[in-house]
């Protein structure tokens, strides 16, 4: 039987190209019409540092990074020692023959990719041989590469002629050379390639791409990792008339500058990281208190303070539901695929305009690097929403009404304060009890316009349920098809609406007898959240930094599951 | 508001400086709406926590639109308001404590970029509405309830700190002088950049400075507050550095750039180099 799916991790210290040449295979393999997904890791710091990336590749729809290595690349000794063990049985490592020397170990291929490279005239074309090499160990047809070789540098034409024929001549190259060890991990199986159009991307443009879909006008930001890459995109993209991007002073400024502009008409948005989301706690109260439509996108990091910027954690929910001292509960979206992240900021944008109020969106590291291919959105079929403006005369009270009321824009009619102090129906400060009520329950009311929310579910009869919630959603849905496919009785739910959470969704979810929460934080933060509307759920957590492998995830449910059935035994 | 809505209970105490800042400020608006035929909700009140936040609901007559946002946060929240709607005039109100103490970040960005907006500090070296504590511009020794031994700073010099870091407009008016002052205001206003009009608004229960200000020939007090008069050139920063040294506190334009260039004509000339695409052609740049 042919191979379906492979896994190769380039490994190395930062700076040695081989990040992009990870990408490059894996959007090369997207072309030929394979399934890819990329995962990296790397240190804070500008260049240097032990760094790995890993790319899995699929004639199926890639949910996780896949747990353990069918390739090992490594670039160094301590890339060697660090990975090693996480090849598989049967699985090859691959290095540079002329730059290492490697224990005999028999399963370690050492091609001189260097040298072949500058044989061929090209003096960077060792990832080119390297990349040969890789193809004819896990049995992918040359034509896959070649093809993406002449994409790539096909079109330009100072160099183009030259290049083309050397890089393909060094993939050969790498292919004999590993041909001719007797390194084999199988034939892959040939491509099913999607009947839909798609695209190869990663969650942070995804997501940029879908606030420009929504309509966004406005953005502002301040460099933070694993944000910053939304600020960069928007400064080259969100261009034109009307429109403003701007890198500003910090991300105080920032998140009043959104108030700003969402009072005067804006769809405005900024994105940051932990320590930005701290800092703007007070404007998030104060958007919330003067019912200002604004985006904030939180791209999750490790850790509190500066915790870990370039890892992976699920460790900011409490602080989005409630940044702000005084009672705040802000809608939160969270993706849990580099595709949702597009959909997540169109619905954010449509949130924020219907409720008139922050929203947030929390992304994570893991999601905002990968590059994943998916199926391109059909911009036509999607909804984006405006906010109801006021249209009348001047006589309007902003705050009238317990529910949503028209927003009345500068250089309009019905001129009123938005107040961050408590206030009346016309914007006034106010101190008096009966009006702190009104306004308070007026703000949590509007949350119920959010409550239609889409998610996904599964063999819903079963009495306990596997919820995860943002970017666990790959790791935990491959654990729960190989559990169902053992018989083990697990309904599945999805969203990415956490607060609030789609009404329906809470009904189902409060039948259960156990829900089942794999999460990337300490304190197992949705789970308490979903206890607290009474659901009897449960987290599995991890704190590592990554993401969870799919086999430690069938072992920790599966104990679950079956404690949970002896203490149902014994009561 | 405050006449249209009894509920509202706020009130400055009697002599409160931030009264005469109120007329100017209405005055200066007015005169723009008028020359410039706009409806008075094209512009924007953008006010800071404090006795002089209050400001945004003291105004009488028509009302232009308002935010009554956070304690120093006052120029990001105009940022967002004037770079959304450039064709806003946008106006900020605060007092010296937001301005200068927990606001002070912001002050520099806007001058570096030269934010089309106008700011009214109301400088009354206290914090009023808490009840009298020491503020940046208090002088040194001063006696408040925070410095019960007195202050132990240097008093700030707010048009000197201005001018360093390059504000293009640069004003300093008294509260009791309402028509010096909405003509400083309305000139602010006017100006194609960020203009600051720092006004002397005395709190007439913590910190008293009327008779200092102004002078009192009968007891023989010599007033600090002087009018710059008309031999002082407003486009010259080191003659305008000069008139601050003189000390006490100058009245009238201090400093005017004479050729600012406003932050939505830089960023206009920015992206004139950029070329716009649809969400559809920018997803079509990641089709596989």
């Amino acid at each position: 039987m042919k191979k379906t799916d492979f896994v190769v991790r380039f490994a190395g210290e930062g700076g040695q190209g081989f990040l992009s040449a990870a990408v490059g295979f894996a959007g090369a393999n997207t072309q030929a019409g394979y399934h890819a997904q990329t995962f990296a890791t790397f240190p804070s710091q500008i260049t240097g540092g032990p760094t790995w990336m890993l790319a899995r590749i699929s004639t199926e729809p890639i949910l996780s990074r896949g747990d353990s290595l069918d390739v090992l690349v490594v670039f160094n000794d301590y890339s060697y020692e660090t990975h090693k063990d996480e090849v598989r049985e049967g699985g090859v490592i691959l290095y540079d023959s002329d730059q290492l020397e490697l224990e005999n170990d028999g399963r370690s291929l050492g091609i001189a990719f260097d040298k072949l490279g500058r044989s061929t005239g090209n003096a960077r074309a060792a990832n080119m041989v390297m990349m040969g090499a890789l193809a004819e160990l896990v049995g992918m047809p040359l034509d896959v590469l070649e093809d993406f070789v002449k994409l790539r540098w096909g079109n330009t034409e100072r160099y183009g002629p030259k290049i083309v024929p050397q890089n393909i001549e060094a993939l050969k190259l790498g292919k004999d050379a590993a041909a001719a060890s007797g390194f084999s991990l199988g034939e892959l199986a040939p491509p099913e390639a999607p009947q839909y159009e798609q695209i190869f991307t990663n969650g942070n443009t995804a997501l940029s791409l879908g606030a420009m879909q929504a309509g966004v006008n406005f953005y502002v930001g301040y460099p933070i990792s694993p944000a910053t890459t939304v600020l960069v995109w928007m400064e080259e993209n969100l261009v034109g008339e009307g429109k403003f991007v701007y890198q500003v002073s910090s991300e105080i400024e920032a998140i009043n500058a959104l108030v700003g502009a969402g009072y005067s008409g804006a769809k405005a948005m900024t994105a940051t990281a932990g320590p930005g989301f701290s800092l703007m706690s007070e404007g998030l109260g104060l958007a919330w208190m003067a019912e200002i439509p604004c985006v904030v996108v939180d791209v999750q990091r490790g850790g509190p303070a500066t915790g870990l910027p370039t890892k992976t954690e699920q460790s900011d929910l409490f602080a989005a539901l409630h940044p702000a001292h005084g009672d705040v509960s802000l809608p939160v979206i969270a993706p849990g695929t580099v595709e949702e992240c597009f959909y997540a900021a169109v619905a954010a944008f449509n949130w924020a305009e219907r409720y008139q109020g922050p929203v947030i969106v929390l992304s994570e590291h893991s999601l905002s690097e990968r590059e994943q291919n998916f199926r391109k959105p059909d911009i036509e079929s999607i909804t984006v929403e405006n906010r109801i403006v006021f249209t009348g005369d001047n006589e309007y009270f902003r705050y009238q009404d317990s529910k949503m009321s028209p927003m009345p824009l500068p250089g309009g009619p019905g001129s009123y304060v938005a107040n961050a102090s408590e206030h009346d129906p016309m914007g006034d400060t106010t101190h008096l009890p009966e009006r702190h009520i009104q306004m308070t329950e007026r703000r949590f009311k509007k949350l119920e316009l959010l409550e239609d929310g889409a998610y996904e579910s599964q063999n819903i009869d079963a009495s306990i349920a596997l919820m995860p919630w943002g970017g666990s959603k790959g790791s935990s849905r491959e654990a729960y098809t190989q559990m169902i496919e053992g018989e083990i009785d697990l309904a599945w739910y999805f969203t990415m609406y956490l607060n609030p959470l789609p009404k329906a969704l809470l009904e189902e979810l409060l039948t259960k007898h156990l829900v089942i929460v794999p999460e990337l934080n300490y304190q197992g933060q949705f789970s308490s959240y979903l206890r607290s509307k009474g659901v009897k759920a449960e987290s599995i957590t991890q704190y590592t930094g990554l993401p969870f492998k799919v086999n430690d995830l069938v072992d920790r449910i599966s104990d679950r599951i079956s404690s949970g059935i002896k203490e149902g035994a014994t009561t | 508001m405050s006449d249209k809505n009894p509920e509202y209970d706020f009130k400055w105490c009697p002599g409160c400086g931030d009264f005469g800042v109120r007329r100017a400020i209405e005055q200066a608006v007015e005169k723009r709406i008028i020359e410039r035929e706009e409806p008075v909700e094209q512009n924007v009140i953008v006010a800071g926590i404090g006795c002089s936040g209050n400001m945004v609901h003291l105004l009488e007559g028509p009302q232009p639109f308002g935010i009554h946002g956070l304690h120093g946060r006052t120029l990001p929240i105009a940022l967002g308001v004037k770079m959304a709607r450039p064709d806003l005039n946008t106006i900020v109100v605060a007092g010296d404590g937001d301005f200068l103490s927990i606001g002070m970040e912001h002050i520099a960005p806007q001058a570096q970029r030269n934010l089309n907006i106008c700011a009214v500090v109301m400088d009354n070296a206290v914090y009023g509405l808490t009840k009298g504590q020491s503020s940046p511009t208090a002088e040194q020794g001063m006696v408040t309830s925070s410095t019960p031994y007195g202050k132990p700073e240097i008093g700030l010099n707010a048009l000197q700190l201005y001018l360093t870091i390059g504000v293009s407009f640069v004003a300093s008016g008294l509260s009791s002088k309402i028509k010096d002052l909405a003509e400083l205001i309305y000139q602010g206003m006017d100006y194609p950049g960020f203009s600051i009009v720092h006004v002397q608004s005395p709190c007439t229960v913590y910190n008293n400075t009327y008779e200092q200000l102004k002078g009192n020939p009968r007891k023989g007090i010599e007033p600090t507050a002087w009018p710059i008069g008309d031999d002082h050139d407003p486009s010259d920063s080191v003659s305008a550095h000069d008139v601050v040294n003189k000390g006490g506190v100058p009245l009238g334009v201090l400093y005017k750039d004479e050729t600012p260039v406003p932050f939505e004509d830089r960023m206009d000339g920015m992206f004139a180099k950029a070329k716009p695409r649809t969400t559809k052609e920018l997803l079509e740049s990641y089709s596989i």
